[in-house]
């Protein structure tokens, strides 16, 4: 029988790893040449990669920025580079950048939507970001008003009026709810201010702006356009469409069943019907209903569409997250003697709205596309814009460019919102971190 | 099955049963559907019992437990607990959901919270206790259970007795009258059982009111004062733990105690 006995005399000492496995060397081993197959792709993949930037990096560099017209640019570019080379005619977005960004906004007020939406950006952050100063959230609840008063410009006494009315809604429910239970108090905070809105608010901001006249020069919904109408439609149905997903998604989980039953019906209703459908009722349907010489916005019609659309969806991306929470998450917050709304509140929100980020998240982004459906009925938002260039003369037959200028600033919006879901999911995981 | 009674000295003079009545039910019943889950209980529960309730599997005990803070809710006869009858206001139901503290089988700690949260969300919020307060009283229940240095980590992070240790402070941090104990052992791993039982002994032995479903018979006859056997919906014996181990009256006991018992 073979000797199994074994005593080491010298232990081993420490040493480096071979080359092949640390440094690039070792990285491009692991990555791109761990096997034969994945070496083949590898190269694949680069020559798929030289092909395509090949062609489209002269296209890029070999450009005209500075023409007036199609022909000028396919002539200048003929002249500094040879006859037959393609290249770019920048030069489209060097006329009309301001047009694609701010549509017929007046160009000595550019300020006011540059200053809105930083402003907005500023009342995000606090929500966005908690290491940031809670003092900053003060700004965030402004910011509902200021930002609609800086891009439609007017009386200051309006946005004043429309805050005063939440105000109201809040005193009502303190005085009713001490005078009268909570219920009714409930139901006061909410009749006082539509009422406020609907009859007193306009007559109480004109009499305030016939008192003490303060207001900017007021710009007409016709005039907005671009990217400014883009992301003001995307920014109010972004930020409207989660709060109000929530009530619908808790809704459509109530034990009451009236409440249910109209919160599916609206989610059912809402998601069975094209975008389109719901723009076309906005900009046209609804004149019929409204009585002869009201002027109802129709920025503000698309927007109530749009949030209305996209709440719809966040409910359901919701209610997926409530769905995925264990039952038991529920039963420990009843046992402890939580009620409803702060079960709701502190238990299962965070943790069903956690769940849900990418799934939020996508709706978000999927809404701020969807907003260049309202060319479709001739708001002219940048899609809308491009087409009503191309259909001048001297741009007519510009395609790539403007295409690809309105696809890169829609990229740039969307992956930031992509890498914060990303960020705010690696933020909110609680095991083993 | 555990065998902690040998090496834990019991002072059961210290867990005296009061005369006051904690809990008070009469022909109770309840249905799941057309299915008779609970029939026809009467159970009186004093300040200060320990009572374990033992039995087969669907025999209706985490139900019956589950309907003392109304997670469950019974469709005839009445449930009393410390003066205040179950009913469908929602009020009372919150009132007794806060002076009776419950521990489920898979701990259900909110793991979105640290332990420290954990065990202070319920007192700031529900008897508005300010937060500095709630963090001592915290820390206090967290060092008994003997996990304070976790204070700050997330449940994920803890070991299944630990998490149940917490699930344990989190419910006294309530500062409960009444301590409900929904098999809390049934999902740990036989080394942790003994920490979670240790716990629970401890606060058995400060008279605490505990109605505890379990399986852990040592825990039964060391800590016990009375031990409630169930089967099909019914409470088929009762007696003192004595009693009910070495004398079983009705065949089903028999049956049932010389099925966990004999290995």
């Amino acid at each position: 029988m073979a000797d199994l006995t074994f005593v080491r005399h010298e232990m081993v000492p420490e040493q480096a790893p071979p080359a092949t496995s640390v440094g690039p060397r070792g990285w491009l081993r692991e990555n791109l040449f761990s096997s034969p197959l994945n070496a083949i792709l590898t190269l694949l993949s680069l020559g798929l990669i030289w092909w395509v930037l090949s062609h489209a990096l002269p296209w890029i560099v070999l450009s005209s920025w500075t023409a007036s017209s199609l022909g000028e640019c396919r002539e200048q570019i003929a002249a500094a580079h040879g006859e037959g080379t393609t290249g770019a005619c920048w030069a489209v977005i060097r006329e009309r950048y301001l047009q694609l960004l701010f549509g017929f906004y007046p160009s000595d007020l550019y300020w006011r939507p540059l200053l809105a939406f930083g402003l907005a950006l500023l009342a995000l952050a606090p929500v966005l970001f908690t290491a940031l100063p809670r003092r900053l959230l003060w700004l965030s609840a402004a910011a509902p008003f200021v930002v609609p008063w800086l891009l439609w410009g007017g009386s200051v006494w309006v946005p004043v009026c429309v805050a005063l009315g939440f105000g109201l809604g809040l005193a009502a429910l303190r005085v009713v709810s001490a005078a009268a239970g909570g219920l009714a108090g409930v139901i006061a905070a909410g009749v006082v201010p539509v009422l406020w809105w609907l009859f007193l608010a306009w007559v109480a901001a004109g009499l305030l702006q016939a008192i003490l006249p303060f207001g900017i020069t007021p710009v007409e919904s016709r005039a907005f356009g671009g990217f400014m109408l883009s992301i003001t439609i995307g920014l109010v149905a972004i930020t409207l469409s989660l709060p109000i997903g929530i009530v619908l998604a808790l809704g459509r989980q109530s034990n009451l069943l009236i409440i249910k039953a109209i919160c599916v019906g609206f989610i059912e209703f809402i998601r069975g019907v094209p975008l389109i459908t719901l723009l076309f009722v906005a900009s046209l349907l609804l004149n019929y209903f409204m009585p002869p010489g009201t002027n109802f916005d129709i920025i503000l019609r698309v927007i109530i569409m749009v949030t209305l659309f996209a709440s719809a969806y966040m409910a359901e991306v919701i209610r997926g997250g409530l769905a995925a929470l264990p039952r038991g998450q529920y039963e420990a917050a009843d046992a402890l003697g939580l009620d409803y709304w702060k079960a709701q509140r502190l238990i299962v929100m965070p943790q069903a709205l956690k769940i849900s980020i990418p799934g939020i998240v996508s709706t978000f982004i999927g809404v701020f596309k969807d907003t260049t459906l309202v060319s479709i009925i001739g708001l002219l938002d940048p899609l809308g814009f491009s087409n009503s260039i191309r259909a001048n003369a001297e741009w007519n037959g510009v395609v790539w460019e403007l295409y690809g200028f309105i696809a890169a600033l829609f990229f740039v919006f969307c992956f930031s919102m992509s890498r914060y879901s990303m960020y705010l999911e690696r933020k909110l995981r609680t095991e083993n971190r | 099955m555990s065998d902690l009674a040998a090496n834990r000295e019991i002072d059961r003079s210290r867990m005296a049963v009061s005369e006051n009545v904690a809990i008070q039910i009469t022909n109770m019943n309840k249905w799941y559907g057309a299915f008779h889950v609970l029939r026809d209980i009467n159970l009186t529960i004093y300040e200060g019992e320990r009572i374990v309730v033992c039995g087969p599997s669907g025999s209706g005990k985490s139900t019956l437990i589950r309907c003392i803070n109304r997670l469950e809710e019974h469709q005839a006869g009445s449930i009393v607990v410390d003066g205040i009858e179950l009913t469908n206001d929602l009020k009372n139901i919150d009132k007794v959901r806060s002076e009776v503290g419950m521990v489920f089988q898979h701990f259900n700690l909110f793991p979105h919270l640290t332990i420290l949260e954990n065990c202070t969300l319920a007192p700031i919020w529900v008897r508005k206790v300010p937060k500095k307060e709630a963090e001592e009283t915290a820390m206090h229940f967290l060092e008994k259970v003997k996990i304070p240095e976790q204070a700050n980590k997330y449940p994920g992070q803890l070991s299944g007795g630990q998490q149940q240790r917490v699930a344990i402070a989190r419910s006294l941090c309530m500062k409960p009258k009444i301590m409900l104990f929904d098999e809390p052992t049934s999902a740990l791993d036989p080394e942790m059982i003994k920490e979670v039982l240790d716990t629970m002994i401890e606060l058995a032995q400060e008279g605490m009111t505990m109605i505890c479903v379990t399986h852990e018979m040592g825990f039964a006859r060391q800590v016990a004062n009375r031990v409630i056997f169930m089967d099909q919906g019914q409470i088929v014996e009762q007696n003192e733990p004595e009693a009910f181990f070495l004398n079983p009256q009705s065949d089903r006991t028999k049956l049932f105690l010389s099925q966990i018992l004999g290995h």
